[in-house]
């Protein structure tokens, strides 16, 4: 009885059911209406009421999407970019972590302190450099300019730290440091397979994150050059094809990669939001 | 890196078949080399975030000052005129700049107080024991797998004047067609909506997270005190999740400033105006039309700082709040 009425052992009633089925509702709505407008066709977009089931026009809308929309080519540059930032992200946040949760050295705190506040940082106020930079690199419409400046991210040292100083033991590196194997050896063989979880979780964090960045793509790369998903569906949204559901066929297809991942591996990504912010 | 391991591991074989003074010198040559791993690695390893950092973080940011100071234009980048600091008093009596950071803070209050009201609501709800929680919890954190493009493209379809959802279902309650692009408040409130969508259940899992890390105990003696169900959310609930909303509502607050998607892609033909009348240009897109669209590069600089030191502002301001908050908490 005791332990029923404490707050979070109660289970939850009709109205929580009921109010939680509505919330979800509203959260996948517009996905869903996303594919009913995707096949449909455009004359019937504009009529009332708007169209509430699927149509017939869905692989037609696609196609249009996937050739002249360029949006073949966005979904393979798209890949590459959030692939290689989620990779370099994860292996130097993992190296970084290690240090800063396990490794003594001068100025650790400090230097801890200084990557925690880069985070304050907002991307607006490097813009504009970043855009002669890659102006005079002729690093325009390349994938490059969108990888390298987000190859490190604060957030992923600072997550990599929180998890290595908990779940690292520090005695199994004192006991590889006695065998004589060097700090390379450790990270290679200790580290890295310890780490495995925590790298997937922000791995997978930085592949959403990376998939969906808009403000630095945007301005770095062109519709007609190599776009990524977000690029290119910025220039649907332009009237660059000025038919709805041609546009609503592209923002499905940008979408639906990660929708799937989110149904694979909806309950791991779940679980690294909640756990970086206890955390965090 | 690599070579040092191959080279430390078979010495000991070796160094046990030399004689005693070689073996000696083999250890100590060893130890050198233990010692210098050890002092060094450890730069070593964060040495690429910092190195990215610096180049691709730090210098722009200090060249964006510098560049503030300038009259430079993106067709000929590397010509800059010096013209002080022309273009920060310019912004002071540039009615778009202000119409800009209005916008900007109206938005942005629209979008982070119900974001946060309704996300701690959720939260709570998802914190009982529910059949099929992990369904509920993957499915309100979806619209974060939603990219601002694709999210704000499928509302300017439910948002459209004449054909459009919301206003069909506004029709059918008996309410007149809202213009959502034109009206300033309309506008504002429909582009907030999207705000509000993508991010409110990811808002909820972190308020969650922190509700599950509040001890049992004290639900029990509250509810043994006689607490009723919204008095324990009160008085035991909010007070622990104190740090954590405040952090919520710094993240929430700096993304708010930055808002630049939304705005861009809510009147795609409008592009960088953000509306036919500037109705919902947002600070962040206002660089973006001074940069790239007038190609006033200094100018969109200066944007950028001013930006930054609202946002200085704005963190002077949340540090001075949580200071009182703690000392009301401790008296």
């Amino acid at each position: 009885m005791r332990a029923q009425r404490a707050g979070r052992q109660l289970h939850g009633g009709r109205l929580t059911y009921a109010v939680l089925t509505v919330f979800t509702a509203g959260s996948l709505f517009p996905l869903i209406w996303t594919a009913v407008a995707a096949s449909r066709t455009n004359t019937r977009l504009a009529q009332t009421p708007p169209p509430l089931w699927f149509g017939g026009n869905l692989f037609r809308n696609l196609k249009i999407a996937w050739t002249d929309a360029n949006m073949g080519t966005a979904l393979l540059n798209t890949t590459i970019v959030a692939g290689c930032v989620a990779a370099g992200t994860v292996f130097f946040s993992t190296l970084a972590g290690f240090a800063f949760a396990k490794l003594r050295f001068r100025f650790k705190n400090l230097l801890l302190t200084l990557v925690i506040s880069t985070m304050m940082v907002p991307p607006q106020l490097s813009v504009v450099p970043l855009y002669m930079m890659v102006a005079k690199l002729s690093w325009t419409d390349q994938l490059q300019a969108v990888i390298l400046p987000t190859l490190v991210s604060a957030f992923g040292v600072f997550f990599m730290r929180q998890y290595l100083v908990g779940a690292l033991p520090t005695e199994l590196i004192e006991a590889a440091r006695v065998d004589g194997a060097s700090s390379w050896r450790v990270v290679w063989h200790i580290v890295f397979p310890v780490a495995r979880p925590a790298m997937a979780v922000l791995g997978m964090l930085t592949f959403v994150m990376a998939w969906n960045d808009f403000f630095w793509p945007v301005i770095a790369l062109t519709q007609n050059g190599s776009p990524t998903v977000q690029v290119a569906l910025t220039g649907l949204g332009r009237g660059y094809i000025p038919d709805q559901s041609v546009i609503m066929a592209g923002a499905l297809l940008g979408t639906l990669p990660l929708l799937i991942a989110f149904v694979v591996f909806g309950r791991q990504i779940v679980g690294g939001i909640m756990q970086g912010a206890v955390k965090g | 890196m690599a070579s040092d391991t191959t080279a430390a591991v078979p010495s000991p074989t070796p160094g046990q078949e030399s004689t005693a003074p070689g073996r000696a010198d083999a250890d100590e040559r060893r130890s050198r080399r233990y010692r210098r791993d050890t002092r060094w690695s450890p730069y070593a390893f964060i040495a690429p975030f910092f190195v990215f950092f610096a180049v691709f973080g730090l210098f722009p940011l200090l060249y964006t000052g510098w560049a503030s100071l300038h009259q430079v234009e993106l067709t000929a980048p590397n010509d800059m005129t010096w013209v002080g600091l022309r273009n920060f008093s310019r912004l002071l009596s540039d009615d778009f700049f202000w119409n800009a950071l209005r916008n900007t803070f109206t938005i942005g209050l629209l979008s982070t107080v119900p974001q946060l009201l309704i996300a701690l609501g959720v939260a709570h709800l998802l914190n009982y024991k529910l059949r099929g929680s992990m369904f509920f919890r993957v499915a309100v954190l979806t619209p974060y797998a939603t990219s601002v493009a694709a999210a704000t493209l499928v509302f300017v379809l439910l948002f459209g004047r004449d054909y459009g959802m919301i206003n069909w279902a506004l029709g059918l309650v008996g309410f007149g067609h809202v213009d959502w692009q034109n009206g300033t408040w309309t506008s504002q409130l429909a582009v907030s909506t999207i705000v509000v969508w993508r991010w409110t259940g990811y808002n909820a899992l972190i308020y969650l997270a922190a509700m599950q890390a509040v001890p049992a105990d004290l639900y029990e003696s509250a509810a043994l005190d006689g607490a009723s169900r919204w008095q324990q959310f009160r008085h035991v609930t909010i007070p622990s999740l104190r740090p954590t909303i405040l952090f919520t509502a710094v993240v929430s607050t700096i993304g708010a400033t930055q808002l630049f998607g939304e705005p861009l892609l809510f009147n795609g033909a409008a592009g960088a105006t953000g509306g036919s009348d500037h109705q919902f240009q947002t600070l962040g897109l206002y660089l973006y039309e001074q940069g790239w669209v007038n190609l006033h590069l200094g100018r969109a600089s200066a944007i950028a700082w001013a930006m930054f030191l609202i946002l200085l502002l704005i963190g002077a301001v949340n540090w001075l709040v949580s200071r009182k908050l703690r000392k009301g908490m401790t008296s």
